[in-house]
């Protein structure tokens, strides 16, 4: 990678362990705004404790993870709790098994996603109970913010349906538009094509380019379909047991030995029925 | 839906005896103790005799009755799932009964009380009704929205009373001056309660808050100087009409209610005023929750119950937000508590026991957790039950148990278990739906 291209998220020396057990030791590495960077390697290799530490969810035992926010400077995330991750430094995440709310309808869920912005109009609720025109307004907003996004992904439908009637593959899209409704400026995606069927998956695809080409959102993905991974990605890293083991664009690790190694095991030793 | 009715292997004869064979063999082994052997007093000696008649015919009703059961229980869910699989439209059909049911429900309430004038018992047994209708309001904030099982509500309830009785007989307040103070306090308590269980779910919350709902009312209890203890406080005054009291009037005394407007002194005029008075009360407290529930707090609320980890990664100060739902419940259940205490004249803490939180949750939860009028038929249900029991003496809480358990086998959801959507899509964007 060239030294000049600007990086959103520069993760250093990071640490995390659990007990005895080390998840993720000594990572390093930097993800290039506006572009997709995609986290790979077996199961067990740290990438959605990664996740978890990037969203303030784990405290990390050492190390950094710095964002390059437009507005608001270098925040460092590590320092932060969850909810402000979300709504100060604008990163947002989905989950490897979704959650949504399910009971709320796919409508609701995406406005739930813009609390802080409609809570602030509702002045604590008092404008809301007064139904002052400045709070109906943002609702409004809100309301056309949502359709909007849920018209991009083809859900307009189900806009009245309760989130956890829909089918799984729906469910991810809808997870994803709700991310996408708290303004994102690091998606951060947990397995997004897991469950979903090709053409789906090919949407998800092209879904992610123009997240990136045309609204200059830049992406974090965690995903075992090569398939996606190959075709999307500007930038790979690759884990295994908590460590860096290659990175670089998809062409680069395809080709890398250790990536093999990791993947499909080594020649020599006796390999373990499974 | 109607391949797995048909899937389904039919239940033999064989089977269906087995089953009630098993009942009748529970029903003797129990029976034993409870029917079979009886304690005679023989000349100031107790006897054991035995009453085999008796347990011979309780284990042949238990297997009838089990049978029976069994049989109607059958049917009617099998004719449920057929109803189901056949018309699914009929759903949105009894959605939109709700509403006309809500508005004749608060016609009803509003003229209980000019068509039994006459009729005290009804007008007070409404009232009663309508308490818990306020309370089921409150907690359902709490449990019902928020999903945050709160079993010491009651404690709530506890502080609001004993706040207006301590500021009405002490320093002379009145009830609306009292109303918010001790709204306030609750909500205080509310904040107190919540704080600490804020990384609590579930069964871990239910415990600590029974242990807060028996921490206020021991204190209560003890505290023989604050609360007079065991005893209570007595003499607290009664809410008046906007200054003027319901009083007989006496000679030379101050302007009473039946002498301002004219009218023969009568002590159900005052029952008349506390129905419409709480009656006031809980619609605010209705208008001020279902408004609630559609702006973002209420949102967040419901969010939270749904999957509170989602609602971190959205952004959600999730502390804040179950914070006010606390503080928010507490308060309401505080109201109501100033305006027992006005009705009552009395309070002790004997009427801020645990089976009062037990009641006020089996109103939200039988009402459908979350819904408005769910809380309304629930209430209802509840305190009308055991009143219609009466006749019944000793099976009164028998009939009680029984209508309960009848209740969740019919709907195990609550009453009107259908959630209301806060928001829906504007028109016209309906595109065919595509998966």
């Amino acid at each position: 990678m060239s030294e000049n291209r600007s990086n959103i998220l520069t993760v250093e020396r990071l640490c995390m362990r659990f007990g005895g057990l080390t998840a993720i030791d000594d990572l390093s590495f930097a993800a290039p705004a506006r572009q997709i960077t995609s986290i790979i390697g077996p199961n067990g290799a740290g990438k959605t404790t990664l996740f978890n530490c990037i969203t303030g969810f784990y405290r990390p035992s050492a190390g950094s993870i710095g964002l390059a926010h437009p507005s608001r400077g270098e925040l460092m995330l590590e320092m932060l709790p969850s909810h402000r991750v979300a709504r100060d430094a604008n990163v947002l995440r989905t989950f490897q098994n979704t959650r949504l709310f399910p009971k709320m309808t796919v409508l609701e869920n995406l406005v739930v996603a813009q609390h802080n912005a409609l809570q602030a109009a509702s002045a604590f609720s008092l404008a809301g109970l007064l139904k002052l025109g400045r709070y109906l307004r943002a609702e409004k907003l809100a309301i056309e913010q949502s359709m909007s996004w849920l018209a991009r992904l083809n859900l307009v439908g189900f806009a009245n349906t309760a989130a956890g009637d829909l089918p799984y593959g729906t469910q991810r899209r809808v997870e994803i538009g709700r991310a996408l409704c708290a303004n994102p400026i690091l998606l951060c995606l947990d397995e997004p094509a897991a469950g979903l069927n090709p053409r789906e998956s090919a949407e998800l695809n092209e879904l992610l380019l123009q997240l990136t080409r045309e609204r200059g959102i830049s992406v974090l993905l965690i995903e075992h379909d090569m398939s996606v991974v190959m075709k999307v990605s500007d930038h790979i890293v690759v884990l295994n047991y908590g460590r860096k083991i290659a990175e670089g664009t998809p062409l680069v690790v395809q080709n890398d030995p250790n990536v093999i190694k990791a993947y499909l095991g080594e020649e020599e030793p006796v390999e373990e029925p499974i | 839906m109607r391949a797995a009715i048909h899937a389904q292997h039919p239940v033999t004869v064989g089977e269906r005896l087995r089953d009630a064979g098993w009942i009748a063999f529970v029903a003797f082994i129990l029976g034993i103790p409870m029917i079979g052997l009886v304690t005679v007093d023989v000349g100031g000696k107790l006897v054991v005799h035995t009453r085999m008649p008796l347990l011979v015919a309780f284990v042949v009703a238990s297997f009838v009755i089990r049978l029976v059961l069994r049989f109607v229980i059958e049917q009617l869910k099998r004719r449920k799932a057929e109803r189901l699989a056949r018309a699914p439209q009929r759903q949105t059909a009894a959605r939109s009964l709700l509403k006309p049911l809500g508005w004749l429900l608060a016609s009803a309430a509003l003229v209980l009380p000019l068509v039994f004038s006459g009729n005290r018992y009804v007008v007070d047994t409404a009232t009663t009704v309508l308490i818990y209708v306020m309370l089921g309001w409150g907690l359902n904030v709490v449990v019902g929205l928020a999903g945050l099982l709160d079993l010491g509500y009651v404690a709530f309830y506890a502080v609001g009373a004993y706040t207006y009785a301590l500021l009405s007989t002490q320093f002379g307040w009145g009830f609306w001056e009292s109303l918010p103070v001790a709204g306030g306090l609750a909500a205080f308590f509310g904040l107190a309660l919540g704080w600490p269980t804020l990384r609590l779910r579930g069964d871990y919350l239910a415990i600590v808050t029974l242990g807060f709902g028996e921490i206020i009312r021991i204190i209560l209890v003890n505290w023989t100087e604050l609360s007079g203890g065991p005893n209570g406080i007595d003499s607290i005054p009664r809410p008046s009409f906007f200054g003027l009291p319901f009083k007989a009037p006496s000679d030379g005394g101050a302007q009473t209610f039946a002498g301002f407007f004219g009218l023969d002194y009568s002590p159900g005029h005052r029952v008349v005023f506390l129905y419409y008075l709480i009656l006031v009360l809980a619609l605010a407290t209705n208008l001020f929750v279902s408004r609630l529930r559609k702006l973002p707090v209420g949102r967040a609320w419901e969010a939270i119950r749904e999957d509170e980890i989602a609602c971190k990664a959205l952004g959600i100060n999730v502390v804040n937000v179950k914070l006010s739902a606390f503080a928010l419940g507490a308060m309401l259940g505080g109201l109501a508590g100033v305006f027992f205490a006005a009705r009552q004249g009395f309070i002790s803490p004997d009427s801020f026991v645990f089976s009062e939180s037990a009641t006020i949750l089996a109103i939200v939860v039988l009402g459908g957790m979350g819904s408005q009028l769910g809380v309304v038929l629930a209430s209802l249900v509840l305190v009308l039950l055991p009143e219609i029991g009466r006749d019944f003496a000793q099976y009164r809480m028998l009939l009680f148990g029984t209508a309960m358990i009848l209740i969740m086998v019919w709907r195990p959801g609550g009453l009107l278990s259908r959630r209301e959507p806060t928001l829906t899509a504007p028109a016209g964007t309906k595109a065919e739906a595509k998966p």
